[in-house]
């Protein structure tokens, strides 16, 4: 048979219009700012916050793409994350007191995994206690989710107390490189490589893998991937489990740079987390990497050229992203 | 008639508070076609859905070889070998052409042998291997989701309306290529409004109505008695012919 024969190969086009935009965004900021060494700065700040946002919001977005569930818990995750690596990192304190890169590594690396190990762990248990008995019912998910963070915070209380904990960067993480009169600060490199590494890892298994091929399917419809004979649920236990683990790698990064831990670390991240997932579109990766990169950016060329506005900035980028684009930069096909 | 692959008796469907199957009685014959005529909102889909357990039956049991699977979820369904090609194609727009018959491969990677023999119905697959599958036309798009269905042996191949909306053209070809399938000895159960595709490939024949088979038996009876196609299937039927 010569079916459809005739037609001709569709064009596949990869959407430039949102990496334009970005770059749009960082060369507009270099015409207002005008001192390159200023505008640097401020671009690699805007890049290792966008990266860190990226890190924590990644999973919450696969999350709600492929079963629809509002985890307003995700905080809970950055949280535990970064109140593990001050532990660790206290536990460890010679090896981040020392003057040496590599035996600071020796505490860092530890307080990452421990970070992202514990919060995984807590987000298996979250998952099948709080969320599996309300899925499809989104106001149920709000409301459980919402009022299993607050019993999540009391505890957080409960084990560290109140107070302010201190997350101090290891010696050779503080101060910055300066390259001319260009200063970049040392934990916000730091920051990018992990962020990036990140991306390429989840772009591989999204791309690369029959698991990763399955998440990507079950976003876009997970009653054709049942039908097919895979069991939805046991991979979406898998994401959330991943994309917590992530949140809290996320928290103890943040931690470090913010160089102190209190319990709404991760509530005061949400805001910025929830606008990142809707701008990038609901369930798309690359879609909430382009959004984080947006909202770092933007927040820290409007925090340097116009203080008064940079609290409301990133909402004003999302009303005018969405009214550009409704779906979002990357919107995922559902059906 | 060979015996049966799959038997549903005195099955009934809730969907909310409507009782859309009302105790389907229905054999489909191992190694035969088996279309599942009737009217619109007869239950054609939701039986399909039912039997694959996208739907729960809420009364009667379905039977697949020596199992009940009334109750059974649909990933377990599908992997005692059961294909499904929605009504909606169902294909992942965001996936290429390989990758959607990738996921289909359940038990390993895909049969190089088994995929010539695919694009020897469809010529486009092969074409289009490395194209999201988002980016191909409607009957690309129904070849994609047929292709989906067999990429593997199955022991039953469930399909819903594959030539709803299609060019003639398009249509003519999916005929040839169940045709070929046939060969295969695959069970097919296909539910069809184009009586025309219906009476060209079926073996056997179940015509629904208000939720319950009203007729069962051999399709060339069917295609044979103008009078009972008027009685079974009204007036929708000269719009397909």
């Amino acid at each position: 048979m010569n079916a459809a024969s005739a037609d001709a190969i569709p064009a596949q086009r990869f959407d430039w219009i949102p990496p334009a935009l970005l770059l749009a965004i960082v060369l507009g900021a270099f015409a207002m700012i005008g001192t390159p060494s200023t505008w640097v700065t401020l671009t690699v700040a805007g890049l290792a916050m966008g990266l860190l946002i990226f890190i924590m919001a990644s999973g919450l977005t696969l999350v709600f793409g492929l079963m629809d569930v509002m985890n307003f818990a995700h905080g809970l995750f950055i949280a535990i994350g970064a109140y593990v690596a001050a532990s660790t990192v206290k536990f460890f304190s010679a090896a981040a007191g020392a003057d040496s890169f590599l035996a600071n590594l020796g505490a860092v690396v530890p307080a990452i995994l421990a970070a992202a190990l514990v919060a995984g762990l807590l987000g298996w248990f979250f998952e099948r206690v709080i969320i599996k008995p309300v899925y499809g019912q989104h106001l149920k998910q709000i409301l459980i989710t919402t009022g299993g963070m607050i019993v999540a915070e009391q505890l957080i209380h409960v084990f560290w107390g109140p107070d302010l904990l201190p997350l101090a960067r290891p010696a050779t993480l503080r101060g910055s490189f300066l390259i001319g009169d260009i200063a970049i600060e040392k934990f916000r490199l730091i920051a990018v490589v992990v962020g990036l590494a990140v991306f390429i890892a989840m772009l591989l298994l999204l791309n690369r893998t029959k698991i990763g091929l399955l998440i990507r399917a079950g976003v876009e419809n997970k009653e054709m991937v049942e039908a097919m004979g895979y069991r939805i649920r046991r991979l979406f236990v898998g994401v959330f489990v991943a994309g917590s683990a992530l949140a809290g790698l996320g928290g103890a990064l943040w931690g470090m740079y913010q160089e102190s831990v209190t319990v709404h670390i991760g509530a005061n991240m949400m805001v910025l987390i929830f606008i990142v997932i809707i701008i990038g579109g609901l369930g798309s990766i690359g879609g909430c990497f382009a959004g984080a990169l947006l909202v770092g950016l933007v927040a820290n060329y409007v925090g340097y050229l116009s203080p008064k506005i940079a609290l409301g900035s990133n909402i004003l980028l999302m009303v005018m992203v969405l009214l550009w684009r409704p779906q979002g930069l990357y919107p995922v096909s559902k059906q | 008639m060979a015996d049966a692959l799959l038997t549903l008796a005195g099955v009934h469907t809730h969907i909310g508070h409507y009782h859309i199957l009302q105790g389907v009685d229905l054999a489909v014959p191992r190694g035969e076609l088996t279309m599942l005529l009737g009217r619109n909102g007869a239950g054609k889909t939701t039986t399909l859905r039912t039997i694959l357990g996208l739907w729960r039956a809420s009364a009667g049991s379905i039977r697949f070889e020596a199992e009940d699977i009334a109750q059974c979820d649909t990933p377990a369904i599908a992997n005692l070998g059961f294909a499904y090609v929605p009504e909606s194609m169902g294909i992942f727009a965001s996936l290429t052409v390989r990758e959607n018959l990738v996921l289909a491969a359940r038990s390993g990677p895909l049969d190089e042998a088994r995929l010539e023999w695919i694009f020897r119905f469809f010529p486009p697959m092969k074409k289009f291997w490395q194209l999201p599958a988002g980016l191909l036309s409607g009957g690309q798009k129904q070849m994609l989701s047929i292709s989906r269905a067999i990429v593997e042996p199955r022991k039953l191949v469930l399909i819903d309306e594959p030539t709803k909306g299609l060019a003639p053209a398009i249509i003519q070809n999916l005929i040839e290529a169940f045709a070929e399938l046939k060969k295969s000895d695959t069970t097919i159960l296909m539910v069809e409004q184009n009586f025309h595709a219906a009476k060209s490939l079926g073996d056997s024949v179940a015509v629904m109505d208000a939720g319950r088979i009203v007729h069962a038996g051999r399709m060339a009876d069917l295609a044979a008695d103008a009078a009972l196609q008027a009685r079974l299937l009204g007036l929708s039927l000269e719009a397909h012919q």
